[in-house]
């Protein structure tokens, strides 16, 4: 098993070892995605799971820093806290006006609810 | 740390693969539930980052409440007929543009901290419940309430909003 | 009588025939008979109180000058000027005695003439109130004692001479002889009030009297000789546009056009003698050289017109150019010195002219009635050549004419004689003592044609037989309203109202009672003293006389050899010497003279300045219009295309935008969320590029 390890140590070597950097950009790719989501697509609720994919985003952020700071620092974890609070209220009032809308318009498609287009 | 690294890496590789199955799929259902993987990755990051409590309340509400709420909402406003409901984009040109600018501007921010802090704090407590706790009760305990505030209007709301109006 | 009395008379002589106009020309019309009693009898009393001023004064008041002054207007001290006052007044010495007597006896007689002449004329009225204004006018300068006065009496008599001769102005000749009466008169007049104003300005009063003493001690006008000679001749030319004397004698033979009533009156007898009574008045301030003027332009006068007269036909272009001639004889009289001759021959004149026209006017009236019963409508009454053998039908008439024909004539026994006698005999001292042969030569001339072409004129109307027998029949005589004033006038001509002596003519009381007035011009500039003038006179006289007579006898000869018996043959003379001929029957061309220079230069001055006006000033008017229409069309363009198209392009740019931007307002929440993340990316640039 020498050799398996050999490879394994070679393999972390190149690795680049976990910074706070590395969290950043998962960060940035989830709220990226999320930013792709609310934009283009057209099912309503793939818009919603679009905002929820930016909440997340922002929370790595939030925790990442947190950890990462100098000090004992929770501030970042409390502010992820809120954020889930709101997440979750949010979800559940997106998903009413949806239901409302699918009830009016008998569609979910957002292109399709368009009375406000001049 | 080298499990660490790779513990770090094989999640932060689930969860970016869930969220672009999430994004770029057809099906909504297959969407709706590589969400719930997301969620998962995301809440095996908190823990790397000493964050237990919220690891779990992630898991907790994201995947057993708002999940749920949103297959719910699927289901209630498709006519499922079967497993494969398909879902199109629009705009979806512009929509890549502004994504890959967006991208990249924070990439370009993120590599500035490149060669900044490094090491996370040392010392801390094991688990992080009763800083929290406590943290919110006295420092925080404002925003809390307006958070308990909050959550009934939205209970509140949501109810009204979406329930069947009688004809009158 | 008092020296106030005699002033009152005077004044009421002037006013009564004023208020007779006043009251003729308001009320006239309405009045029995049309108010021609009125009139007369103003005139008549005028007269009757004019006889007693003349007597009162040679009796009582022989050598003063009775005057009443009386400030007209008082402008205290004038910024520049001075004190500026302005007195007029009148006076009466004996010469004014006399002209009062002759200005109302003529007016008088005239006024019974018309009643007869111009039995029912269309303006019966209106033609007595002018006589009664044209009375007070001349009798305003007789009586002025000032030159503002005198002016303006002066000018009214020009007015009434116009609206007289302009009497029937339906005759467009008649209307024009009163218009050019009336210019050629301004003409003189301009001279005439230069000359005033160039004594005003010297001696700041209008006073006659005063200018006198001014000039007496040696106060000359702007200080030079040459001011005072040309005063005196600008101020004469008032007197040679009133007076006909050459150049401006053309009005007088056109104011024929009036009733003849009114050529005795103005023509004849007044107002041309107004220019005589100016040079009278005026004597004392004239130089030897204006005197010199004077008597050459009546020399050349009284030639001009004798020698039209003896190629006219018309009885009144006769009398005309007579009169033309006897008022050169009388200024020509009054420049060489001798000036008690000169008024006395006004005198004289006065009465046998104004006989001559009312017994052509009594003949006028007998032809029209003749021809109006025959009914030739186109024969000329006036023309005599259609006359002859009237002696038979107008036995007063005839008699009466040949008196003043033999007076103007100046044979023995008449006034004529007398007061032209002396007047040759002035010329012949004249000429002796300057050397200015001319002058007498000129006269005694004058003296013959005028003996001549008088006789001529009395045989072609009265002696021979009348052209158409069956016209004779129905001559009559005119009716005593028109033949005692004829009678009266005939008597008038006689010697013994003037003078016992019916051969010296300068023991007449007229000669007497109007002496030459000193000079009061300095002696170097004077013409020869009355002394002196007096002494050669005396000398003179007995050849002045014998010469008178040996050419009126010669005139008189020659007219009936040639009318009468038929000796010469008048046609044939006038074809040997046709162009001659012409040229007199043509009045020496004056008319067409002044036609050409005068009348058309002013006309050419008048269509010049209508060309400046229509093609300058208008031309700068409509330009200027132009120019504002031009600019306002091309402010208008500039308006719809600039400022118009400025604005529309903006709203168009909006309503551009406004498509445009609509776009975006897709109604898609995406779209917006779109940009919303867009605009965030935009501020992150923007903070990170700053």
């Amino acid at each position: 098993m020498g050799s398996l390890e050999s490879f394994w140590n070679e393999f972390s070597a190149w690795l680049p070892h976990v910074r706070l950097a590395h969290f950043l950009v998962v960060s940035a790719v989830l709220f990226a995605l999320g930013i792709y989501a609310i934009a283009s697509r057209r099912n309503a609720i793939m818009v919603l799971m679009g905002v929820e994919l930016i909440l997340n985003a922002a929370n790595i952020n939030f925790i990442a820093f947190s950890r990462y700071s100098a000090g004992m620092n929770f501030d970042g974890q409390i502010a992820a806290i809120f954020v889930i609070i709101l997440a979750a209220a949010e979800a559940a009032i997106g998903l009413a006006i949806v239901l409302n809308i699918y009830h009016r318009f008998q569609t979910v498609n957002v292109d399709e609810v368009s009375s406000l287009k001049e | 740390m080298q499990l660490f690294d790779i513990a770090f890496y094989v999640f932060a590789l689930i969860t970016i693969i869930s969220a672009c199955i999430v994004v770029f799929s057809k099906n909504i259902i297959y969407a709706a539930f590589s969400l719930l993987f997301t969620f998962f990755g995301v809440a095996a990051l908190y823990v790397l980052l000493h964050a237990d409590f919220l690891a779990v309340t992630q898991v907790l509400i994201y995947v057993g409440g708002i999940l749920v709420l949103l297959l719910f909402g699927v289901m209630l406003t498709n006519n499922v007929i079967s497993v494969d409901m398909k879902t199109g984009t629009i705009q979806t040109i512009p929509a890549l543009i502004l994504v890959a600018i967006v991208a990249g501007s924070l990439a370009g921010l993120c590599y500035s901290t490149w060669k900044g802090v490094a090491e996370p704090a040392a010392g801390g407590p094991q688990t992080t419940t009763a800083t929290l706790g406590q943290m919110l009760m006295t420092s925080y305990v404002i925003p809390f309430e307006i958070a308990s505030v909050v959550l009934l209007v939205a209970l509140i709301g949501a109810a009204m909003t979406a329930r069947r109006h009688r004809n009158s | 009588m008092t020296q106030d009395t005699l002033l009152t008379f005077a004044l009421a002589i002037l006013l009564l025939p004023l208020a007779a106009f006043a009251v003729m020309i308001f009320v006239g019309k309405r009045l029995p008979r049309q108010g021609d009693w009125l009139s007369t009898s103003a005139i008549f009393a005028a007269l009757v109180l004019a006889l007693t001023v003349l007597y009162a004064k040679l009796t009582q008041y022989h050598a003063d000058t009775l005057a009443l002054n009386f400030t007209w207007i008082d402008f205290h001290e004038v910024p520049g000027i001075g004190p500026l006052r302005i007195v007029l007044g009148f006076a009466v010495d004996n010469l004014t005695a006399v002209m009062l007597v002759v200005v109302t006896l003529i007016s008088a007689l005239v006024h019974l003439f018309s009643t007869g002449y111009m039995k029912g004329d269309v303006r019966y009225s209106r033609y007595f109130a002018y006589l009664g204004l044209f009375s007070f006018s001349m009798l305003t300068i007789v009586l002025a004692n000032n030159l503002f006065l005198l002016y303006v009496g002066w000018e009214l008599v020009g007015i009434c001479s116009y609206l007289l001769i302009g009497h029937w102005y339906e005759k467009k000749s008649a209307s024009d002889a009163a218009i050019k009466a009336f210019v050629v008169n301004r003409v003189g007049d301009l001279g005439f009030f230069i000359g005033i104003a160039i004594l005003y300005m010297t001696f700041r009063t209008f006073s006659l009297s005063e200018i006198f003493e001014g000039i007496r001690s040696g106060h000359l006008p702007y200080g030079s000789q040459w001011w005072l000679t040309a005063a005196g001749v600008l101020l004469f030319c008032g007197a040679v546009g009133k007076s006909a004397q050459f150049p401006l004698h053309v009005w007088l033979p056109d104011a024929m056009e009036g009733p003849t009533p009114v050529s005795a009156l103005i023509h004849a007898a007044t107002m041309v003698a107004a220019g005589v009574y100016l040079v009278a008045r005026l004597f004392p301030l004239m130089t030897a050289d204006a005197l010199l003027v004077i008597a050459y332009i009546g020399a050349i006068t009284a030639f001009i017109g004798a020698t039209i007269a003896i190629a006219q036909n018309d009885i009144k272009k006769v009398l005309a150019y007579s009169t033309i001639s006897q008022l050169g004889y009388m200024i020509m009289a009054l420049g060489v010195g001798a000036y008690s001759a000169g008024v006395f021959h006004l005198v004289t004149h006065a009465m046998f002219k104004a006989g001559l026209f009312l017994g052509s006017g009594s003949v006028i009236h007998a032809m029209h009635g003749a021809l109006h019963h025959t009914h030739e409508h186109d024969t000329d009454p006036q023309d005599i050549r259609n006359m002859g053998g009237l002696r038979a039908k107008m036995p007063v008439t005839f008699w009466t004419f040949v008196v003043y024909t033999l007076a103007i004539s100046g044979v023995p026994l008449t006034s004529g004689f007398l007061s032209k006698d002396e007047i040759l005999a002035g010329t012949l001292a004249f000429g002796g003592l300057t050397g200015h042969v001319v002058i007498p030569l000129i006269g005694f001339l004058v003296a013959g044609l005028t003996a001549f072409y008088m006789f001529r004129l009395v045989i072609l109307t009265f002696l021979g037989e009348h052209k158409a027998s069956g016209r004779i029949e129905h001559v009559h005589e005119s009716p005593l309203v028109m033949t005692v004033p004829l009678l009266v006038l005939a008597g008038l001509s006689l010697f013994i109202f003037y003078s016992v002596n019916p051969f010296g003519g300068g023991s007449s009381w007229i000669v007497r009672s109007v002496e030459r007035p000193e000079s009061t011009v300095p002696a170097a500039l004077a013409a020869p003293s009355a002394g002196v003038f007096e002494e050669v006179l005396g000398n003179v006289h007995g050849t002045a006389m014998l010469l008178s007579l040996a050419v009126a006898g010669l005139g008189i000869l020659a007219a009936f050899a040639t009318y009468y018996w038929k000796k010469i043959s008048a046609d044939a003379f006038a074809r040997s010497l046709a162009p001659l001929h012409r040229f007199l029957v043509n009045k020496w061309y004056f008319d067409e003279l002044y036609n050409a220079v005068v009348v058309n230069g002013v006309l050419a001055l008048a269509a010049l300045l209508r060309w400046v006006d229509t093609w300058i000033i208008d031309g700068a008017v409509n330009g200027a219009g132009s120019l504002t229409r031009v600019t306002s069309f091309v402010s208008g363009k500039f308006d719809t295309y600039v400022v118009d198209g400025f604005v529309n392009s903006t709203a168009y740019l909006s309503g551009f935008f406004g498509l445009v931007l609509r776009k975006f307002q897709t109604g898609r929440v995406q779209t917006y969320v779109l940009f919303a993340v867009l605009g965030v990316m935009v501020f992150y640039f923007i903070f990170r590029l700053v």
